[in-house]
């Protein structure tokens, strides 16, 4: 199988970057995307060249690592699929595809196709956390928590801040992962004393690390390779009007 | 839950606090813009007695005039209303366009509709047109025939203008799209969200979009039909 590369390539974060077009012949249709580019990097290697930069870890689709657009669609053209689980076969022979990096302020091109998402960590270290003693493991069923709540809590904890909300988003917005960590979290009660600052916190972060505003048009829902929906950017809204509303002066002793 | 003003040690007025952050910023657009949406429905019911003769129409026009303490309320809150809409828009603008300084060669949309990816281009151009909307039929210097006491007489020698016309169906296909996507969004932005009632609110947005436009348009094509007739 023989597919048409084209890859943004740039060498670091303040060099310019362009697009460049490299063949390749020979492919397994089997083979995910990232195979296909080790398969390319070996080839740029022994030809001397500098190989292909991305992310990648467990290849298995769970640990937000990797992650580019191939032909203007974070992930590529598979649903809920990071790109190590997208597979050449879903692919015409000869194809034309087009390799970018994520691109937003918040994540600025390490090399090639690898961004620096730290800003999402900085993210999370504003609020995305409970305090709590931590020691031995608490008995199972102490706090009671309902099924609904529990599973509604585990579908937002399944993102795995690969980033392709933000990729996807005409805005860059980071909405659907901060939604993400608030549901999380504010749906569990040992998320409820915090509930109210980490939504002034974790909004207030996202603005500062120069992401852009929610316009609820649903492209990082269609991406998410996870398959987060768009319910919980709304309850970030409702956490965060709430707690705006409802804020105090400081207690004093 | 709870938490305190100086969550995060910034000495600034709750309010500003609130204005800084993209989310709140998206809250006043959803609060201006239920209003104006409210306005416009009712706007269209008023226009539609057209349809029952000058003398109902005009009736109605007469009405308002005499209701100065509606009409001024509503005058300021409107006004208010779509300062605040469009500072936050051109605000929210300046901040999506720092967001992502270099784009993509490529981009295909993956899932949203054509509605909500074009609102920066529906909302300046209903703008536009609400601003010569109001030249012609409240201040009369837009160029057509201008009677302050024959609102029904104005609005037939005004859509008797082809172009006026078509400017106008053109602004109210651009508000439909833009109403499309608003008045379910709206709801999105201020944190209501269900799986049982969003999908019905969309099919509801696009009803009523959908009727705001064919109700207004339906005004110029029966007047340029000579379906409405001018007064003899």
């Amino acid at each position: 199988m023989k597919l048409i590369f084209h890859i943004w390539r740039q060498r670091d974060r303040g060099s310019p970057g362009r697009m460049v077009r490299y063949e390749k012949d020979g492919l397994n249709p089997d083979m995910s995307m990232l195979e296909a580019l080790d398969v390319l990097n070996e080839d740029l290697t022994i030809k001397g060249e500098d190989p292909v930069v991305f992310e990648h870890d467990c290849r298995e689709g769970i640990c937000g690592s990797c992650g580019f657009m191939i032909n203007g669609v974070a992930h590529g053209p598979l649903l809920k699929t990071t790109v190590c689980q997208l597979t050449l076969r879903h692919f015409e022979n000869g194809q034309e595809l087009y390799l970018e990096p994520w691109r937003a302020k918040a994540f600025p091109i390490l090399r090639d196709l690898m961004v620096d998402r730290s800003a999402f960590d900085r993210i999370i270290a504003s609020g995305g956390y409970i305090s709590t003693p931590t020691g031995s493991a608490p008995d199972g069923n102490v706090i009671p928590i309902s099924k609904e709540a529990a599973e509604r809590a585990m579908d937002a904890a399944a993102c795995i801040g690969c980033g392709a909300c933000v990729a996807a988003c005409p805005n860059a917005s980071a909405s659907l992962f901060t939604g993400a960590k608030i549901s999380h979290l504010g749906l569990l009660p040992q998320g409820q004393p915090e509930r109210a600052s980490r939504a002034l916190r974790m909004v207030a972060r996202m603005n500062e690390e120069g992401f852009g505003q929610c316009t609820n048009i649903g492209e990082c829902e269609a991406v998410c390779p996870k398959g987060i929906r768009l319910e919980v950017i709304s309850r970030m809204n409702h956490d965060f009007l709430k707690a705006s509303w409802a804020a105090r002066q400081p207690a004093t002793d | 839950m709870s938490a305190t003003v100086a969550e995060e040690g910034i000495q600034k007025p709750q309010v500003l606090r609130f204005w800084s952050t993209t989310t709140g910023k998206k809250a006043v657009m959803a609060v201006t813009g239920a209003i104006l949406a409210l306005f416009v429905i009712g706007h269209l019911i008023g226009n539609l007695q057209i349809f029952l003769g000058p003398d109902q129409f005009n009736g109605y026009a007469r009405a308002l005039r005499h209701l100065p303490e509606l009409v001024w309320p509503v005058r300021v809150i409107l006004f208010i209303s779509v300062i605040l809409h469009i500072w936050s828009s051109i605000e929210l603008a300046v901040t999506k366009s720092e967001a992502r300084p270099v784009g993509y060669t490529r981009w295909k949309p993956a899932g949203s509709s054509y509605a909500s990816r074009t609102m920066y281009w529906s909302g300046p151009i209903v703008a536009a047109f609400v601003v010569y909307h109001l030249m012609q039929f409240t201040f009369g210097v837009g160029g057509t025939p201008y009677n302050r006491l024959d609102t029904y007489g104005n609005v037939i020698s005004g859509f008797r203008v082809p172009a006026v016309s078509l400017f106008y169906i053109f602004a109210m296909a651009l508000l439909c799209l833009h109403l499309r996507h608003g008045l379910w969004s709206l709801f999105q932005t201020l944190g209501f969200y269900h799986p049982r009632h969003t999908p019905r609110i969309h099919r509801a947005a696009s009803l009523i979009s959908l009727f705001i436009f064919f109700g207004f348009i339906s005004i110029p094509i029966a007047v340029m039909l000579r379906v409405i007739p001018p007064i003899l």
